[in-house]
């Protein structure tokens, strides 16, 4: 049995009277490539948020890289690498200038620096647009950019919140295979996404319905338990029972 | 602290990238500097009169003609009888309306007191009792002035009489820009720093950016310092070019020592800064934060003693205006650049905002969630 990286057991987050996420109980170990899907206002991005050290739970507990969701989030937060939703990078500084920044107050030496600059421009094939604003760079360059920035400190865990929304096949395609040499390397993946193509390429998925996991496994047994011919029939089954509104 | 480096070595390539705010920190004290203190102007001239003689007598044409020498009147009409006046000021064409009664020459030698009337425009309360002053004066003056002729030959005057001379220290000349220039850059000051500081970190969280500060390790004082800093730098440039452009344009050398006005900034900016950084932490939009912002800076500037003496207001008023940071700038200005007061003078002012920056910077530091 592989090293336990995330750990939940019945965590919740209320709003008020709104549950945005229900006691949710799961597990991911080591390197893994963990899928979180579910439809839009489902509660993924709250889920994320917790375990992100972003926000504090309502009740339930969760250790991610063995600390605490309620007490260590700093501790939590040298340890992971977050890519939002929303595109989060400097727009107004250029490429190198955002991950210098980001290294920098990730805490690299300048040496370190220095190699994983030209390391992160090789390997995304920005050599001639490194000094250019993020600015004018197309989203896709851009997503795999922040990627990047994400796992530029080598943390043991990223967390994706939608990383390929509105991303041409082939940036997807590109940047999947960021997320799989991350993965070799023993990075554990948590990505969120509604592309069913991509649930395909997770080691494991769990899809959740109104604030609660509904099924969790790998997408291949997930198949076979709703007896359905692809991912997206089984998304149908367990999604069109939803009662909460976008 | 080598994050605090990475921190400002950002802030400072944001800046310098952001036209329309090196526009408004380099732009906005030259033109605020030479336009506010040429137009806005304590002094009242042009004061609309409107005469009603009803003697047409010697006397009567010698008053008027006095008044209208005094160079504060602009003479509108010579109206016959009162109530045709009236729509001069009803229409607001006249500020004044002066009356001289029938008889007027006559009742002031034979019975040696006449009255006329003033009728007052109170419209703009200013020009309206300060040039009913002036043109009380006036008549006062000229009373003398016929008092004189009586006398002449008599070496006793019939009334005792003080006269004043006055001597205005630490502004001789009584120039009102020397009055009003170091009050604008005051202002000026606080604006920039206050609105930049209260509008930086809301347009980190309106564009998404501070999402990904916040899940970084990064602590909370270093990012609030990474904000302050650069700041407070940008302050003290805009009150160096303030300086220059009052020294260059209007020529006024601070009687007192530069770095003592320095050394107040250096405690006055944090505190302002502190103040725009903890609305900044309040608010979610930069339209709230402006909002916000806008209401403080009125009513510091209102308060603040620029425009209207801080010992002339209300009790309650003087308190709100220790709480006001505002009037502690523009009195330590005035104090070095009038009066040449030293650093020993200002310790007092510089301790409360030492105080002031620490309360408000500690607030928004604590007030910054990383965790919601």
């Amino acid at each position: 049995m592989k090293e336990t990286v995330i750990q939940t057991d019945k965590l919740t987050k209320k709003f008020g009277d709104f549950i945005a996420t229900n006691a949710i109980t799961f597990s991911v170990s080591k390197g893994e490539i963990f899928g979180f899907l579910g439809a839009n206002g489902a509660g993924k991005t709250t889920a994320m948020r917790m375990l992100c050290g972003l926000s504090i739970p309502s009740s339930g507990t969760a250790s991610i890289a063995g600390f605490d969701v309620y007490t260590q989030t700093e501790e939590i937060k040298k340890n992971i690498g977050y890519m939002s939703q929303r595109f989060s990078l400097y727009e107004d500084l250029s490429i190198l200038e955002n991950i210098r920044f980001f290294g920098g107050i990730y805490g690299l030496s300048k040496q370190q620096l220095k190699e994983k600059s030209e390391m992160l421009i090789h390997q995304l094939g920005l050599e001639s647009e490194a000094k250019k604003l993020v600015s004018s760079l197309p989203l896709g360059w851009r997503q795999k950019l922040s990627f990047s920035v994400a796992v530029m400190h080598e943390p043991k865990i990223v967390f994706l919140d939608e990383p390929t929304g509105g991303v041409d096949p082939l940036t997807r395609r590109q940047f999947w295979d960021l997320i799989y040499a991350a993965a070799d390397k023993g990075v554990t993946i948590f990505v969120t996404t509604h592309y069913m193509d991509e649930a395909e390429y997770c080691d494991r998925i769990s899809i959740m319905v109104d604030g609660k996991i509904e099924a969790m496994d790998t997408p291949s047994k997930l198949k076979e338990q709703f007896a359905a011919p692809s991912m997206d029939d089984v998304f149908y089954q367990l999604a069109r029972g939803a009662k909460r509104k976008e | 602290m080598r994050t605090v480096r990475f921190l400002l070595e950002k802030e400072f390539k944001q800046i310098f990238r952001n036209k329309s705010i090196l526009a408004m920190i380099l732009v906005m004290p030259f033109m605020q500097l030479i336009i506010m203190p040429l137009a806005a102007n304590y002094e009242v001239k042009n004061i609309n009169l409107s005469v009603v003689d009803n003697d047409h007598s010697e006397y009567s044409h010698q008053m008027v003609n006095k008044v209208i020498a005094s160079g504060y009147f602009r003479l509108v009409q010579t109206a016959q009888t009162f109530n045709q006046a009236m729509p001069k000021i009803e229409s607001d064409q006249a500020d004044l309306i002066l009356e001289i009664p029938a008889n007027f020459e006559r009742n002031l030698i034979k019975e040696g007191n006449q009255k006329v009337f003033v009728a007052v425009n109170a419209i703009n309360g200013v020009k309206a009792g300060l040039g009913a002053s002036y043109l009380s004066s006036i008549l006062r003056d000229y009373n003398e002035q016929v008092l004189m002729q009586w006398v002449q030959g008599s070496k006793i005057p019939i009334t005792p009489n003080i006269s004043i001379t006055y001597s205005n220290w630490f502004n001789p000349s009584l120039n009102y820009r020397f009055f009003m220039v170091p009050g604008i850059l005051a202002i000026l000051v606080t604006m920039v720093a206050g609105f930049l500081s209260a509008l930086n970190i809301v347009k980190e969280k309106e564009v998404g950016t501070i999402e990904q500060i916040n899940v970084t390790p990064i602590k909370k004082y270093h990012f609030i310092l990474g904000k302050l800093i650069p700041f407070w730098v940008l302050g003290n440039v805009v009150f160096t070019i303030g300086l220059l452009v009052s020294y260059f344009i209007y020529g006024i050398v601070p009687v007192g020592q530069l770095w003592v006005m320095y050394a107040f900034l250096f405690a006055y900016l944090p505190a302002i800064l502190g103040f725009g950084l903890l609305v900044s932490t309040f608010c979610e939009t930069q339209q709230q934060a402006m909002f916000i912002m806008f209401f403080f800076m009125m009513v510091f500037i209102l308060l603040g003693g620029l425009f209207t003496s801080i010992e002339s207001m209300p009790n309650w008023a003087q308190v709100v205006s220790r709480f006001n940071p505002v009037s502690y700038l523009i009195r330590v200005m005035r104090m070095v650049v009038l009066k040449g007061s030293g650093i020993s003078d200002i310790l007092p002012q510089i301790g409360v905002m030492a105080i002031f920056a620490i309360v408000l910077n500690t607030l928004a530091m604590f007030n910054y969630k990383k965790t919601s």
